[in-house]
């Protein structure tokens, strides 16, 4: 199978100190990578460095086999991410502050209605923000995964907060949309499971290094 | 893209709205600063008259500025500018967005309180035209200035005080040319040229600010 996201060589220096180097692996269509590693091992700088909000210290990104330096804006729409924070605007119903996001990469309000369906929100699409629990929130978050269409995932500590409902429809969802060719790149504590993924432990990366 | 931006505007105009306080809090600032004068210097008519544009114009400045520091940091601290950042659009046009509504919700409402405060302050019916002229070139130039200015401040705490003394030095000109533009109405001159001037500090930020904005926003992000 042919890499869709191949990564040689990755660096990345935070201030004086350098949190990862010399990081390489390649996913193919359906595959799925987890990180592990110590708080601090970089995570959370690996998965903004793939989503181009870090500038790698070294190495090179490569989608398709094309640099990803030289086309950010062709990448960044095949990529949706969840952070650690959940983006929710308080003041905005539900819905509406799912809507926004999916309009900004191509998604319809068909999708958005799923997406609420599918992470158990429709029955608060018309809730505001404001009033939602750090879970509720935190399944906003992820519905933005499902509510437009993007073919690498990226994921920091996806399930945190999540009851376990949730996280079964995460997992499902994971699976769905490796099933349909997509990828996924999660930094986890072990707490979704992911039939056969790839790991990446960035902590005995440094210290092999 | 022009969905994208449409979209980003009619967000940051909702939450401007929703959010009730902001854009009534601005015009209500400029309200209350200009109507001190009077108290200050004294009720005498021609006075005011005098002062008027000047008065304007710096409440308006004051006022655009107070309210410069949310453009884009509620959307940092809730996570939302890293997922603007990640659109698929190139982030210029998001900060140009963020601009727009930025001056949609404050700029045109105080172009729109102007005439009513100048009515207060005495300015005499010839200098009106050029009034609103020349505020609505320059509040947006506030706009496009300010937001390099709440740009590069992201990184701090707090920052309102510290974005209107990065500011308010680079809108001097636009006060200058602004006041100016009165005053030769006033005097029975043409205000023309002083608009020009103000189109072209209009044009100059319009071409170089979102970009320098948009610099900024990726450091902050980094």
């Amino acid at each position: 199978m042919t890499a869709r996201l191949a990564v040689e060589g990755l660096a990345c220096v935070r201030g004086e100190r350098r949190v990862f180097e010399r990081v390489d692996f390649a996913l193919g269509a359906g595959e799925a990578l987890v990180l592990t590693g110590p708080n601090g091992a970089g995570k959370s700088s690996l998965l903004r460095t793939l989503a181009g909000l870090i500038e790698p210290a070294a190495g090179r990104i490569a989608w398709d086999g094309a640099d990803v330096a030289e086309d950010p804006e062709a990448f960044r729409a095949q990529v949706q991410a969840v952070f650690h924070a959940d983006a929710v605007k308080p003041v905005l119903t539900v819905a509406q502050n799912l809507r926004f996001w999916a309009r900004l990469r191509g998604g319809d309000d068909a999708r958005v209605g799923r997406a609420l369906e599918r992470l158990g929100l429709a029955r608060l699409a018309d809730v505001p923000g404001g009033v939602l629990s750090a879970g509720q929130r935190r399944r906003l978050a992820l519905a933005r995964l499902l509510a437009a269409p993007a073919a690498l995932w990226l994921m920091d500590e996806p399930a945190v907060t999540l009851d376990r409902d949730a996280v079964a429809a995460l997992g499902a969802a994971i699976a769905d949309h490796r099933a349909g060719g997509g990828l996924v790149v999660v930094a986890t504590h072990g707490d979704i499971a992911l039939a056969d993924a790839h790991r990446l432990d960035l902590g005995a990366a440094r210290g092999a290094a | 893209m022009i969905g994208t931006f449409a979209a980003i505007v009619g967000r940051d105009v909702t939450l401007a709205v929703r959010r009730g306080g902001d854009a009534a809090t601005v015009v209500a600032f400029f309200v209350v600063v200009v109507t001190l004068f009077p108290f200050g210097v004294g009720p005498e008519p021609n006075l005011l008259a005098r002062i008027a544009p000047g008065v304007l114009w710096v409440a308006a400045l004051l006022a655009a500025t107070l309210s410069l520091d949310r453009v884009f940091r509620a959307d940092l601290e809730d996570g939302s500018l890293e997922l603007l950042a990640l659109a698929p659009c190139p982030l210029v046009v998001t900060v140009l967005a963020k601009v727009l509504a930025h001056w949609l919700t404050t700029g045109l409402p105080l172009l729109l309180a102007a005439p009513v405060l100048a009515i207060l302050l005495n300015l005499p019916w010839d200098g009106f035209e050029a009034l609103i002229g020349a505020l609505a070139l320059g509040t947006p130039s506030l706009s496009l200035i300010g937001a390099v200015g709440a740009a590069l401040t992201l990184g701090v705490r707090r920052a309102g005080v510290l974005v209107a003394l990065l500011v308010l030095p680079l809108a001097v000109p636009v006060l200058t040319f602004g006041v100016a533009a009165i005053e030769a109405a006033l005097t029975g001159q043409t205000a023309a040229p002083h608009l020009m001037i103000l189109s072209g500090f209009l044009l100059g930020a319009l071409a170089l600010a979102p970009w320098a904005a948009a610099a900024a926003v990726r450091l902050a992000l980094d």
